[in-house]
């Protein structure tokens, strides 16, 4: 026992220093992201929006944080308390936890497995647990509603998000991300495969409940959905945990579509900029279009929202698959043949 | 004791333990998440044993999927009526009976097996052609060419059972307003883009 202390304890610790430099970046990047949504969103409507604490109001959501940490953590006398509290766990748990895998530069990435876009695939798969225990265990109407509605949304929308997945691997030949990000050496992705961009960024914003498909927590119908029981420390959890998500597909879009951290030319002033600042802003430039879709689209209804999933998206990408495997077969231009 | 066996005690014990719970927990929603933890933690398995792309597809099936809407359909069950404690000793019998027939086949396949089993590490790579290539690749080239046949009829029976139960609950209800998006954007000389002056109003 001593001996496999001895061994594994540099090795354990190097992980735990490494999964600090995931966190804490992402916390910042999180509360700039809230900061960011609600500066466009206001100026979207021209109103100032968060500009009283702190410059700019740039302390407002540490603000909001810490009045959240202060709040008393209520529990609903008739719900499953142990549920209760583990789903909000769960939601910023694996969200966090997809982040493993992501590359933000050549190299740079704390676990480069194999299977890594099966692998975010599989733990955005799960997400839904946290909003379904959410929605149950709050035994009450509304959260349950929220969660019902989550749960058929979000696996309707993995489904075309699968399809798309995809027909970028088709080009690719390669389950993993930085082998993904190199394929794009000579032309991004969003380029020949255009439409499936647009269907990914789309589905994107639904398998991660933001408007217009905010229907889960659609506050005119539902109160605030699966959070509706929710209060402090929970609360701040679950947000944490979706806004994580959000910059995650954020992420994934630039990884699989916007060449990941390569430079958009490879000329000299461009490619000197070290790779993960490329990353950065691609990734600041999708959350902006993510911001600005929530300004300005109304939100759908939600037959209206199950026929985009299921009649429009799934036939258009199942049939991309079929198209871009045989284009790249009767080209010759797969790779590995 | 190396960490590869700490981690598959860790995980296999938590497969036992969860699915003790599964049958004897009251709550059936407790039950269906507790099964999610043993699918988990068989994935995790899956990956101390190299075979990664089983274990992503294991999660991505079962748990992304199939037991969402086990726990969906659970979900909406009224439990608190359905719970009766003393009829559970009567499903013992039938219990035992499905365990030693499941045992009796466990022995039967280890004393038929082909993999040598005195040499662990044969296991990641049980079939010897595919050495240097990803397990994605190993089973894609099996799979597509020497069992296309049960690859394909696998997937004609998922869809006549697809087509079967969209059949038997499909029924025509009378008198419903459909949605019907490509007219209403064909829609056209109903709606007038009007600038209007100030203070004058508009003729309808």
């Amino acid at each position: 026992m001593i001996n496999l202390a001895q061994t594994y304890f540099i090795e354990v610790m190097t992980i735990i220093l490494y999964c600090l430099l995931i966190f804490v970046p992402l916390l910042l990047g999180v509360v700039m992201a809230l900061y960011a949504d609600r500066k466009i969103w206001a100026a979207v409507q021209k109103r100032r929006g968060p500009n009283v604490v702190g410059p700019y109001g740039l302390f407002q959501v540490p603000a909001d944080g810490l009045k959240f940490i202060f709040k008393e953590i209520i529990l609903p006398d008739g719900s499953d308390k142990t549920v209760f509290l583990i789903a909000p766990i769960i939601t910023l748990a694996l969200s966090i936890a997809a982040w493993a895998v992501v590359p933000v530069q050549a190299g740079v990435v704390l676990a480069n497995i194999n299977v890594g876009i099966l692998y975010i695939f599989a733990i955005s798969s799960l997400g839904v647990y946290g909003i379904l225990m959410a929605g149950w265990s709050s035994n009450s109407k509304y959260p349950f509603f929220g969660a019902l509605r989550s749960a058929a949304q979000m696996v309707s929308y993995e489904v075309s998000i699968g399809f798309v997945i995809i027909t970028v691997l088709l080009c690719v030949g390669s389950l993993n991300l930085t082998e993904i990000v190199m394929a794009q050496k000579t032309m991004w992705f969003f380029i020949p495969l255009f439409p499936m961009f647009i269907v990914f960024f789309i589905s994107a914003l639904a398998e991660t409940n933001r408007p217009p498909f905010d229907l889960p927590e659609a506050e005119s119908e539902l109160v605030a959905g699966y959070q509706t029981e929710y209060s402090g420390m929970p609360f701040v959890l679950f947000m944490f945990g979706e806004y994580i998500n959000i910059l995650l597909m954020c992420a994934m879009t630039t990884i699989l579509f916007l060449g990941g951290w390569l430079p958009p030319i490879d000329i000299y002033p461009l490619n000197a900029v070290p790779g993960f600042v490329w990353f950065l802003l691609k990734v600041t430039f999708v959350f902006y279009l993510f911001a600005m879709v929530k300004a300005f689209v109304p939100r759908y209804r939600y037959d209206q929202l199950m026929r985009l999933g299921w009649k429009v998206f799934l036939p258009l990408s199942l049939f991309a698959v079929v198209a871009t495997s045989s284009i790249l077969f009767f080209f010759n231009l797969a790779p590995g043949m | 004791m190396t960490a590869q066996l700490l981690t598959f005690y860790l995980f296999s014990g938590v497969i036992l333990i969860s699915s003790l719970m599964v049958i004897s927990t009251k709550n059936p929603v407790h039950s269906v998440l507790f099964l999610i933890l043993s699918f988990l933690n068989a994935a995790g398995l899956f990956v101390i044993l190299h075979a990664e792309f089983l274990a992503m597809i294991l999660i991505i099936v079962y748990v992304g999927a199939v037991a969402v809407l086990f726990l969906f359909v659970v979900m909406m069950l009224d439990f608190k009526t359905s719970i009766n404690k003393d009829n559970i000793l009567q499903y013992i019998p039938i219990g035992i009976l499905i365990g030693v027939v499941f045992i009796a086949e466990l022995i039967i396949v280890l004393i038929n097996t082909k993999f040598d089993l005195s040499n662990i590490q044969v296991l990641p790579n049980p079939l010897s052609d595919f050495t240097g290539k990803s397990n994605t690749e190993a089973i894609g080239s099996v799979l597509y060419t020497d069992y296309i046949l049960y690859f394909q009829l696998s997937g004609v029976i998922l869809l006549v059972a697809m087509i079967g139960s969209i059949v038997l609950t499909l029924r025509e209800r009378e008198g419903v307003k459909r949605q019907v998006v490509s007219e209403q954007l064909q829609r056209q000389g109903k709606i007038d883009l009007v600038d209007v002056k100030s203070g004058k109003g508009v003729d309808i």
